[in-house]
């Protein structure tokens, strides 16, 4: 077997004539970080809650860690982590009361919980509401404590619904660290999320999801090259001189088009920033920004389901 | 195409105990547990306090005397303690089951508790387990007052045969709760809603205390020719009514209590002479005859507790975990 901890064959969902996922393929490797992205209704929960063994197969297979989730499902979920959409936890109840429930019926003998709760609330930052209720958190804490409950669980796998939906920036950048941190000590990390720029910069690999079909799957890079065509496209913001002209004679340069007041999207087939500034300044240009664009998958995943609409 | 469900591998009570422990835990430390307890302790205080008084005055010699604490109704309020409890257990049951299943969706813990490794058999039997065990408790702390209110003011203790029909008395109360229980976690898997859950609960408790008893007699009217010509005739009409009368678990209970309770009790039906015969009226009894008596009326209960956890299982075998 190759180094995938989950490989899935064919898997599809009927709800009752509607395909929620409709025969899928999709493999994780041991270690990567892994987008499932697509706008909501895509079929991305879905896919994930038969990964857990957690809602009927309709048809085909899936291969969590050796393991059926159909047929062994304590096995798959006993080494593996899940955060589900919108965390909930026992209010009433602290966050080390609601982790050692989980590792009661994680079978963890007693005296290691205490010890893993402590230091898995360590590694999420939230070693100083220990004790306090759940009640009192707010929406960036739960899903760190979800973290929390995963790293507890000392799961391979983690597996992560809309983990930043709901979060301000500076919440979503933490816990975007901590995916990362994960990753960090080996664990394979499954995201689904419709936000797709949000986590594209953590993903090593991703999938573009619609209408309960894989459209895309690589790196961003790839997908990018893939759809927006090959090159490297970089931002120009300049005034004074004809710029479109000026920069057209740039070698290497492929495409000038207007984006903005006085901005300038160009696309060469290597980075053409220095000489581009060299030809701007030289031609008595004043230029006032110059900036490498990373390829967006939002734009990635516009660009290909309209020319997907145009095909059809 | 669709394949069939594959058998699944690994116990079914996987993650039973922690479960049943966070329940019981749960329960008993919740303020809900504390308003039920306080209603069940002012609705049985009266009958017990007022048949105490009354049985302080008997003079006659009784076998039973302190049986007669559970069944005896005041003159003032003909309400003996068996059946307050008779509309109090279902209420206290119906307050521990009611958002068993439901208020895991909505707190959206259903999905993160069977991400680790448990079935949903686990989860409904320790759910029903913890409830069931914190009425057993809570009933029985009400049977040690009651016992032990009729030791200080009687003044006199028990005899065994007492005793053991005593606690055979809560154990049937523990089995009348477990119905109710049972049918409380139904409506919680079946509402998405705690409060239609505890609607349809309720409703269904009034509909056999108010409403099945008038229906029962109204069909029973019904099917009842309208001459009566023999007492054959008559018992067996009388019987279609008693059976009906069955189909609401608070009937099994009351007849159940009745003849463990009364050791006079022989049947719940009217005697033909011919039965009477070689029958001493108003001898008691001995315990294994009441408990041959009441078994139907025991099974009936278990029965019905099990069907009704049955149906509860199932449907939530085929729920959707996602919020
Ligand atoms: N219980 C259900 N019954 C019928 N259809 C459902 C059910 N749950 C989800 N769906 C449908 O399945 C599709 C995929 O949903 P979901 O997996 O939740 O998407 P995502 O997580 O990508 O937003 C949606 O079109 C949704 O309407
Ligand atoms: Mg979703």
């Amino acid at each position: 077997m190759t180094d995938n901890v989950i490989e899935v064959r064919g898997l599809l969902k009927l709800y009752g004539v509607t395909r929620a996922v409709d025969a899928i393929d999709l493999d994780i490797r041991r270690g990567e970080i892994f987008g499932l992205l697509g706008p909501n209704g895509a079929g991305k929960t879905t896919t994930i809650l038969m990964l857990l063994g957690l809602t009927e197969v309709s048809a085909g297979t899936v291969d969590v860690l050796g393991f059926d989730p159909v047929r062994q499902p304590l096995e798959v979920k006993r080494r593996v982590g899940y955060l589900p959409d919108a965390v909930g936890f026992y209010d009433h109840l602290t966050a080390r009361e609601n982790l050692r429930y989980t590792a009661r019926l994680l079978a963890i003998p007693r005296r290691d919980a205490e010890k893993r709760i402590s230091d898995a609330m360590e590694s999420v930052q939230l070693a100083d509401v220990l004790d306090k209720r759940v009640s009192t958190f707010s929406r960036g804490m739960r899903q760190r404590l979800g973290i929390a409950e995963i790293v507890m669980k000392k799961a391979e796998i983690a597996i992560l619904d809309e983990p930043t939906s709901g979060l301000d920036p500076h919440a979503t950048f933490e816990l975007l660290e901590m995916i990362r941190g994960l990753k960090k000590v080996g664990v394979a990390v499954l995201i689904s999320s419709h936000l797709l720029d949000r986590v594209q910069s953590v993903c090593d690999r991703v999938a573009l999801f619609n209408h309960g079909k894989i459209a895309l799957m690589g790196t961003v890079v790839e997908l990018a090259n893939k759809v927006l065509g090959a090159g490297h496209p970089i931002l120009v913001e300049a005034s004074g001189i004809d710029i479109a002209a000026a920069l057209r004679g740039v070698e290497g340069v492929q495409t000038v088009v207007a984006e903005g007041e006085g901005g300038w999207r160009v696309v060469a087939d290597r980075d053409v920033r220095a000489s581009v500034a060299q030809r701007i300044v030289s031609s008595g240009g004043s230029l006032t920004r110059l900036a490498d664009l990373q390829p967006s998958l939002e734009e990635v995943y516009t660009r290909y389901f309209q020319e997907q609409r145009h095909a059809a | 195409m669709l394949r069939k469900p594959a058998q699944r591998e690994g116990s079914p009570f996987t993650g039973l105990s922690p479960v049943f422990m966070k329940e019981f835990a749960d329960h008993l430390s919740s303020a809900r547990m504390m308003v039920l307890m306080l209603f069940v302790l002012a609705f049985g205080a009266f009958p017990v306090a007022s048949s105490l008084q009354q049985l302080r005055t008997v003079t006659e010699q009784d076998a039973f005397l302190f049986l007669r604490i559970f069944t005896s109704a005041p003159d003032s309020l003909p309400i003996s303690f068996v059946f307050a409890l008779n509309f109090i257990i279902p209420i206290m049951a119906i307050g521990l089951g009611f958002d068993a299943v439901n208020s895991e969706f909505n707190r959206r813990t259903l999905s993160r508790v069977l991400s680790q490794p448990i079935y949903r058999d686990a989860l409904l039997l320790g759910k029903f387990l913890g409830g069931l065990a914190t009425l057993a408790v809570a009933l029985t702390a009400l049977w040690l007052i009651v016992f032990g209110a009729g030791l200080l003011l009687l003044g006199l203790p028990p005899r065994g045969v007492e005793v053991a029909r005593a606690a055979c008395f809560l154990v049937t109360a523990i089995a009348y709760g477990g119905v109710w229980l049972a049918i409380s976690l139904l409506f919680s898997v079946i509402f998405r809603s705690t409060a239609t859950s505890a609607l349809c609960s309720l409703g269904l408790w009034l509909f056999f205390f108010l409403l099945w008893p008038m229906i029962a007699s109204a069909i029973t009217l019904g099917v009842a020719p309208s001459q009566i010509r023999s007492a054959e005739e008559y018992l067996a009409i009388e019987q279609v009514g008693l059976v009906l009368a069955r189909f609401s678990p608070g009937t099994l209970f009351s007849e159940a209590v009745v003849g463990l309770l009364n050791p006079e009790t022989r049947t719940f039906a009217s005697m033909l002479p011919a039965q009477m015969r070689g029958v001493i009226q108003g001898a008691p009894l001995p315990l294994n005859q009441s408990l041959i008596l009441i078994w139907p009326q025991m099974t009936g209960l278990i029965a019905g507790m099990i069907v009704v956890f049955a149906a509860a299982y199932v449907i939530f075998q085929r729920e959707e975990v996602r919020a």
